[in-house]
């Protein structure tokens, strides 16, 4: 580049102020830090989350096979045949998906709830050890449930020993099984964000609610539970979009008869090895995510979800 | 409806007159609330609990399913099994590349965010909220397409590839959170006594992001560790620590699996104390400075 090039002003386009050459090499510096700053992760999200779910959409409306390779013929059957084969398995998913969801949030809002406001000096202790689930792995924790609810295991067997529940009685291998490893998996996560908005409420609110004579139960109600609404709302939109999609606990958990859809395109994926179908399976599954979260989203009011406010 | 009319005054016999200390002591703690809390506690601990004890069963058979007595034996043969000692070794060297790629990506670019003005910044922003809020199964599946479709090699750089990917929106949202409190009249400071922006951006803005590039590191590192379900679409024939311990689940999972879980508990939960401690210390000593 020729440095006397940019250091005579340039001559001002119809419409526009002229820069001076230091404005712009400083604007030019700027560009290059920003490029400096966003290429490595912008470029990686490029080419493993936006190519990959372009690459899912052609190959959902391919044919072909992992032998001959696949064309793009734009067949739609798949998505037809996806729908209507699996939709046993879409409606467990979204089932399991939503009971998990809601348990989850009743469970977790009083303690959330208790903590922030009546946790005192042991807050921190109290929150840590409600994440003490965090620091170990999912898939063994799920294993320990399989344990735990086992027919003769240490649950079952010694209230069958008793004769306080008939001998064929099992919990395994039942939906509510699978529901109630969901709901124990996501609790932390529908109660952290819950926390933190509890957390932010002015407590002067409260006590404004109290001089104004309102009961306790007014002052959940009508104070604390709105000004929570934004922790709700992050904790259900990421344990619903989480449940929905897990299969790990169904196949631990589960049984005959309680088939998720992450489980047939696992399968479809490794075992049939039909990829188009298997395409089709997953994109029909993240469009039915994507519409129920924008709608839930404009229901309860946007929200910036990666947390920076408005930019 | 006579929306017209003003409310009438509330009876005033209906509450009667409590003077102000008095009315105070109306709300009282709620102790079923913290009994709750407390039985939530026990629930949510019983899983780990019993996966720390049968790490510490005198087992034989292939089934670690009944308590049969007190042994370190697993604690001494903790690597007795070749495979899954290998799958760890691969997860942890995974996990710790994962940790250093994400965490840098994730802070340039949380910076950036935070820092500037640029064309296109909505539709990052909607990439990262796509990328939390898509189903990991979603995920793996398209990660896996791409692979095929490219004739990409299914190993240990897919994985750390598909890792690193899925974790740079909470990388970036966890520094992002810092960024938010920090006073940009620091880094201003910074430029006005004569610093360049680089040696601003290491010298001013670098350390005073430290909790929040620490967090992200530590949430990078378990996210990696602990994936299962898109780390098992685009893992091929490599085995990470999940994935060997997902398919010991068919023929019994050996004790080991408890051990090593109990020592990434035991390690997780010592490193979160520690900064937490050292926090809280940083935080009454900074206190103390600003009282005198």
């Amino acid at each position: 580049m020729t440095i006397t090039a940019a250091e005579t002003p340039v001559p001002a386009a119809a419409g526009r102020t002229p820069v001076h050459p230091a404005v712009r090499r400083r604007m030019l510096k700027k560009r290059f830090t920003l490029v400096g700053l966003l290429i490595p992760g912008g470029a990686w999200l490029a080419l493993f989350f936006v190519a990959p779910i372009l690459t899912l959409v052609i190959l959902s409306l391919s044919t072909g096979n992992v032998g001959l390779g696949w064309h793009l013929t734009y067949t739609w059957s798949n998505f037809t045949q996806s729908i209507t084969s699996y939709k046993a398995e879409f409606l467990h998913s979204f089932e399991f998906g939503t009971a998990a969801t809601v348990v989850a949030l009743l469970v977790s809002y009083p303690a959330a709830y208790w903590i922030a406001f009546y946790g005192g000096q042991k807050k921190t202790t109290y929150l840590l050890i409600v994440l003490l689930p965090f620091y170990v792995s999912q898939l063994i924790r799920t294993i320990s449930w399989q344990f735990i609810l086992a027919d003769q295991g240490i649950f079952l067997g010694p209230l069958k020993a008793l004769h306080l529940m008939p001998q064929n009685f099992h919990i395994l291998a039942t939906p509510w099984a699978v529901i109630g490893g969901l709901t124990y998996a996501q609790i932390p996560y529908m109660l952290l964000p819950i926390f933190a908005a509890l957390e932010r409420i002015d407590r002067s609110f409260i006590e404004a609610s109290k001089d104004l004579y309102a009961t306790k139960w007014e002052t959940v109600r009508r104070v604390v539970l709105p000004l929570s609404t934004p922790g709700i709302f992050a904790g259900v939109l990421l344990v619903f979009i989480s449940a929905t999609g897990d299969y790990v606990n169904e196949v631990i958990l589960g049984g005959t008869g309680t088939g998720v859809i992450g489980n047939i395109i696992n399968s479809q994926f490794f075992v049939n090895m039909n990829y188009p179908f298997a395409a089709a399976l997953s994109l029909v599954l993240m469009v039915a995510l994507l519409i129920i979260v924008i709608v839930y989203s404009k229901s309860l009011g946007t929200e910036d979800l990666m947390g920076g406010g408005t930019y | 409806m006579a929306v017209t009319t003003p409310p009438a005054p509330a009876a005033p016999s209906s509450r009667p007159f409590v003077y102000a200390a008095h009315r105070k002591r109306r709300f009282k703690r709620p102790d079923f609330l913290h009994l709750y809390t407390v039985l939530l506690m026990v629930y949510l601990i019983i899983p780990l609990a019993v996966m720390i004890l049968f790490g510490f069963n005198n087992t034989h058979g292939r089934y670690n399913l009944k308590w049969d007595g007190f042994t370190l034996t697993w604690y001494r043969n903790l690597f007795a099994i070749g495979q899954l000692t290998g799958a760890l070794k691969i997860s942890l060297l995974i996990a710790v590349l994962v940790m250093i790629v994400t965490t840098v990506m994730g802070t340039l670019m949380a910076y950036a965010i935070h820092r500037y003005k640029f064309m296109g910044k909505g539709v990052l922003n909607t990439i990262l909220v796509l990328n939390i809020s898509s189903s990991s199964v979603v995920i793996g599946a398209s990660l896996l397409s791409l692979f095929v479709a490219w004739n990409v090699a299914l190993g240990q750089f897919t994985i750390f590839a598909a890792q690193v990917m899925f974790s740079i929106p909470y990388a970036v949202i966890t520094v992002r959170a810092r960024l938010a409190v920090l006073d940009p009249a620091i880094e201003e400071a910074a430029q006005d006594l004569g610093a360049t922006p680089l040696a601003t951006f290491f010298k001013v803005t670098v350390p005073q992001l430290l909790p929040g590039i620490m967090g992200a590191a530590m949430l990078t590192f378990a996210l990696s560790i602990d994936d299962f379900v898109t780390t098992s679409f685009v893992s091929g024939t490599t085995l990470t620590f999940p994935l060997w311990v997902y398919g010991s689940t068919r023929e019994g999972t050996p004790p080991q699996v408890n051990v090593i879980g109990t020592l990434i508990f035991g390690i997780g939960l010592s490193v979160a104390v520690i900064s937490g401690v050292i926090k809280e210390r940083r935080d009454k000593a900074r206190l103390r400075l600003i009282n005198g």
